[in-house]
């Protein structure tokens, strides 16, 4: 077996498509006697619909039907956690009732012949509202009281942190931060007969299929979702959205194929957002450095209809050693949508917040941040008492810092400088879980030599079509390019949602393992086929390489194509299948991704220009599958937590819950002029705990520390700690 | 949006008939127009597209200085050899506004008249004195982060967005345009005018006017300009604030002074307090800053945009000390 292909930088697969135009995303499938949706978004935040008066908008040319929750043909609420191993973006169907629980909620939808016809008349829908006062910030409503939504403890965290020789208190908060991928969301719902087909843009086509039969109210197999290509979700398309079924009922109403796409907006208010956070870190430690306390409270906002926690405190209880430890996270209910997961969803602010209180602890002692984390290195998951499945993290911050030149920095503020630029060094460490969930492939040899592989799961854009190809290549020999893989079609075998960083983990051992089913099958052929020429030959004496059968003492070259195999038994192809889950022995041991950041700030205080100069992630990541796709993904990490730290905020008005900057031209991402040269290393360590090709998730880890680090450097270049992101000018303009 | 008329004249005085008609607008790159026409903040019901117009030429006036068409593009301008080398500070803003791809849409005259950012003035179910005169004001009591602190009234702080402008401004240069009534020049300062109770006014336009030109002056010989924007990202977004100066310093004292400003003010600009500060004065960093206090004296901050005061001032001495340090 060759298996060279594994860990090269191979190209997307999918890349010419990509680049060209041609592939099909989900609004773009050609459907014929396509109708339109267009929604009409609420503009009050809390209160209740009085009247909808539509005659207006009906009788605009094109116009088929206003649909809303007094004439809507009912939808239903998705199934509990407990019930259904599935998950709705929001749990309250669109046009249950006249309530509206959030600034943009879908209160009706216009439906015509034209988008142009439906987008005109749901401006002339007139809704009439009893307003109440919308709560939109945590300051808006009590302090919670009730027992917290998460809580962890090991030790006095409290009584050791009052008599700690060092002592820090601080309070972080984080900005409530919409995806925003390029793709938009959308969906095209065609029925036929009792059965619908969804084109969706989706980061899991089965849990779409489950939640759509849930909530449209049809059995499991009338649902087929069809999402070939994703222009991105960062956790924004993990479960539907209200839209989705609005298309499905719609379509059903009108007897016509509805497409409902999500305008940028509302992108910003019905299809979840990583929601505010508030963070009170208290560390206590020994004069050298060693933590003997630690403490994590998180308040944050969830969406008066869902219960929402983001897990910020996921890393708090198992980053560092430490005897003594409280985390705990409360919720407050406000008029914004249900959050839903955000790149990196927890761990990102969580590590914000810890790891700036890590940094200003290291200040108050006296030492190099890296050192305080050396000090403090755990070696074990003292969360669970679990020994790590591979951890490396010590080697990581050494190759970060002597690429960097870390022992260069001189901690006194302000002191290192290029020309008349002053210089900031930060860093700050990652992690993210390590998972992986069950997932069934199948691979397909075909006789005209070329070979198929396909799954229920998808490609996000994070390069899954490319690891199918790479692994059925390395287990056949077949060039990457003669393997076609399928996916993003809930009629395939069931896959993993991409999601979590687990997809990899996931599909990597039921690719290899239906490769390996289908080669026995083949190996099978080649013995008992009369013409063949290992006819009666020791299955274990055969080998499969460069796309063909061959005796194991000889060179590929001797053996033949397995396309002729099948000739000989005028066979179309072949399939193998197969199922794999994580099994018993993993979940003894502690699986997390590990990394560090380091970074460079330059800061001209004249004009209080604050720009990122310089780039390093270390990543211990495991084993590598695609060293061009794996390194895209940290880099995109960065970027967007570049984004985070220096940018992004949904800012909401507080009189009418409006995201204020609810476009692109307000909203403010990273644009290239902002982004220094990136460099990114791996330590590669298979980790052969978790799967057979040692891989761990790089989706998301990327993001993780970023914008502590950022802050960090930010305080080593000016003086000024920032607390509460973005690191806007007005801060540090003192 | 609504329907609309559209029509494309061939000469300026087509045109000119064309938009005289109430509620009909010229469209030129169309980058703002559209924009506020899809959010129903634009309504006309006819558009009169004047980008068949002969008025796509930069060409040296007979003044010496230079003689730009309403419709040269915004990437044209910028890259214009005679802009880049004698009037830097044009081509620093142009470049330092919006992205490639707009500028190349971006037309002189639309530029000129590209409308305000304001959140609350782009959505029609805000109160917007602009928008709608006498409904009030959504920024005064919202959040107001991007609002101006210069030129206010208690009916409208919004800033006029163009980064052009401030240049031109700096380089004084006049605006002619062409009505029913015939052709007239209007001084770049004199166009623009302050909201006070009328912000839906926000220059001297008549209904159906065109820009045709905009000129500019000749400088004095060894004149520097530059442009310094300051904004939260380095790229493709609005000034938080902004300075263009025009300084020209001989025997180490200020002989010739212009200063300007973007993102803070509810017009592009002009300081003559800062350019009295200067004028004659040593150029050093004490003369500076108090042509930086004096362009900001009269600024009334709100809470969200305090900070644009001290960012503003910031630029101007910058920019001060790019154009007057010696090389
Ligand atoms: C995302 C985005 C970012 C931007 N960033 C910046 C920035 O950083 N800095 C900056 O300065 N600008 C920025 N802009 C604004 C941009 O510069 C303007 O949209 C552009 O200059 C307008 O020119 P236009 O030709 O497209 O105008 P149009 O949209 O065609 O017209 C604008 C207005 O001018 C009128 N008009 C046009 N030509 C004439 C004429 N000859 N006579 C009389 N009336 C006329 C029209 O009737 C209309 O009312 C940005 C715009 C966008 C969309
Ligand atoms: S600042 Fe001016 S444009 Fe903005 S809402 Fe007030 S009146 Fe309207």
């Amino acid at each position: 077996m060759s298996s060279s292909v594994i860990g090269a930088a191979v190209s997307r697969v999918d890349g010419k498509l990509k680049v060209t135009g041609a592939a099909c995303y989900a609004v773009d499938h050609p459907i014929e006697n396509l109708a339109y949706g267009v929604g009409v978004p609420s503009i009050i935040a809390n209160g209740r619909i009085t009247c909808i008066d539509s005659s207006e908008a009906e009788k605009m040319p094109g116009v088929i039907t206003v649909l809303h929750h007094g004439n809507a043909d009912p939808l239903f609420r998705p199934a509990n956690a407990f019930e259904q191993n599935s998950r709705a973006g929001e749990s309250r169907p669109p046009f249950e009732d006249d309530t509206v629980y959030y600034y943009g909620q879908f209160v009706a939808l216009v439906v015509a012949n034209t988008f142009e016809q439906a987008q005109e008349a749901a401006a002339r829908v007139k809704v009439d509202y009893a307003e109440s006062k919308p709560l939109v910030h945590v300051g808006d409503v009590p302090a919670p009281t009730g027992s917290p939504a998460r809580h962890y403890m090991r030790g006095d965290a409290d009584g050791t942190f009052k008599t700690a020789p060092v002592q820090v208190d601080v309070t972080y908060t984080t900005p409530a931060e919409t995806h925003n991928p390029m793709e938009m969301h959308g969906t095209i719902a065609v029925w036929n007969g009792d059965k619908v087909t969804l084109y969706e843009t989706t980061q899991g086509v089965v849990n779409h299929q489950h939640v759509m039969s849930e909530m449209v109210g049809v059995p499991l197999e009338d649902v087929h979702v069809i999402s070939p290509f994703c222009g991105s979700g960062f956790g924004g398309k993990l479960f539907p959205w209200p839209h989705s079924m609005l298309a499905a009922m719609a379509a059903r109403r009108v007897k016509r194929p509805v497409k409902v796409s999500v305008p940028r907006t509302m992108m910003f208010t019905t299809v979840g957002h990583r929601p505010f956070t508030q963070q009170r870190v208290h560390l206590g430690a020994t004069q050298d450095g060693k933590l003997i306390s630690l403490q994590h409270d998180v308040l944050t906002p969830s969406s008066i209809i869902d219960d929402y926690a983001e897990n910020c405190t996921e890393p708090t209880p198992l980053l560092y050693s430490c005897p003594n430890v409280t985390a705990q996270q409360h919720l407050v209910h406000l008029n914004i949508g249900t959050p839903t997961p955000m790149r990196g969803p927890g761990t990102t602010p969580g590590l914000f917040a810890l790891e700036s209180a890590m940094d200003e602890l290291a200040i108050k002692l006296n030492l190099d941040p890296l050192e305080v984390r050396i000090r403090n290195y755990a070696e074990t998951d003292e969360s669970t008492n679990k020994a790590f499945s591979s951890k490396h993290l010590r080697e990581v911050y050494q190759k970060g810092a002597d690429r960097f030149g870390w022992s260069k920095r001189n901690p006194k503020i302000g002191s290192m400088r290029d020309g008349n630029l002053i210089l900031g060094w930060g860093m700050a460490s990652c992690t993210w879980p390590a998972g992986r969930s069950a997932a069934e492939v199948r691979v397909r040899l075909n006789a005209d030599g070329t070979a198929r592989a396909s799954s229920a799961t998808q490609d996000i854009g994070t390069g899954t079509y490319t690891v199918f190809a790479q692994v059925v290549s390395e287990k056949t020999g077949i060039p990457v390019n003669k393997i076609d893989v399928v996916l993003g079609d809930s009629s395939l075998p069931p896959g993993p949602m991409s999601g979590g960083s687990t997809g990899n983990a996931s599909v990597l051992p039921a690719i290899a393992k239906a490769a390996e089913t289908v080669v026995d099958t083949l190996m099978e052929i080649a013995v008992k086929t009369e013409n063949s020429p290992f006819h009666n030959a020791d299955p274990k004496t055969l080998k499969m390489a460069a796309g063909r059968i061959h005796a194991q003492d000889q060179s590929p070259e001797s053996g033949v194509p397995f396309g002729d195999l099948l000739k000989m038994r005028r066979l179309a192809g072949i399939d193998g299948q197969a199922k794999t889950a994580p099994d018993e022995s993993s979940r003894k041991l502690s699986s997390h991704t590990f990394g560090a950041q380091f970074c460079e700030v330059t800061w001209d205080p004249g004009i209080a220009r604050l720009r990122v100069s310089r780039w390093l992630t270390v990543m211990d990541a495991g084993r590598i599958i695609n060293h061009k796709t794996a390194r895209n993904q940290i880099l995109g990490g960065v970027v967007m937590g570049i984004g985070m730290g220096l940018f992004e905020e949904t800012i909401y008005d507080s009189r009418n819950g409006k995201p204020l900057n609810n476009n692109f031209a307000d909203y403010i991402v990273s644009t290239n002029a902002d982004i220094p040269e990136l460099d990114c290393i791996f330590v590669e360590y298979p980790d052969l705990n978790l799967n057979e090709y040692g891989a761990r998730g790089v989706g998301e880890i990327g993001l993780t520390g970023v914008a502590s680090a950022l802050t960090m450097a930010v305080y080593h270049a000016t003086g000024i700690r920032v607390r509460n992101l973005p690191i806007r000018i007005e801060q540090l303009l003192v | 949006m609504q329907a609309f008329r559209y029509s494309q004249p061939k000469s300026i005085d087509n045109a000119v008939e064309a938009n005289g008609r109430q509620n009909s607008k010229f469209i030129a790159g169309g980058t703002t127009l559209v924009d506020l026409m899809k959010l129903n903040v634009e309504k006309p019901t006819a558009l009169v597209d004047v980008n068949g117009l002969p008025l796509d030429r930069i060409e040296p006036s007979s003044d010496g200085g230079l003689k730009i068409g309403a419709l040269v593009r915004n990437s044209d301008l910028a890259w214009n050899s005679n802009v880049k080398q004698r009037y830097s500070v044009l081509s620093e803003a142009l470049l330092a506004g919006a992205s490639p791809q707009l500028r190349n849409m971006a037309t002189t005259g639309g530029n000129l008249l590209q409308r305000t950012r304001c959140y609350y003035f782009r959505d029609t179910n805000y109160q917007c004195n602009k928008r709608e005169p006498g409904s009030g004001c959504a920024a005064i009591d919202g959040f107001h982060r991007i609002h101006a602190v210069l030129g206010g009234s208690e009916h409208c702080i919004a800033t006029h967005p163009s980064d052009m402008a401030v240049a031109m401004m700096a380089l004084e240069a006049t605006v002619h345009l062409r009505g029913a009534q015939g052709e007239r020049s209007v001084a770049l300062n004199d166009f623009y005018l302050v909201p006070g109770t009328t912000p839906e006014k926000e220059n001297v336009l008549e209904p159906g006017e065109l820009i045709t030109y905009v000129t500019l002056p000749p400088l004095p010989q060894g004149t520097r300009s530059h442009y310094l924007k300051l904004r939260d990202r380095a790229s493709y977004e609005f000034a938080l604030a902004s300075a263009a100066i025009v300084v020209q310093v001989s025997g180490g004292k200020i002989q010739h002074a212009r200063v300007a400003m973007g993102g803070v003010g509810t017009k592009p600009w002009r300081s003559k307090e800062a350019e009295q500060a200067l004028q004659g004065r040593e150029a050093n960093e004490h003369t500076f800053r108090a042509a930086a206090e004096a362009a900001l004296k009269p600024a009334k901050p709100l809470r969200d945009n305090a900070f644009k005061v001290e960012l503003a001032k910031r630029a101007i001495v910058r920019a001060l000390q790019v154009t007057t340090q010696t090389a």
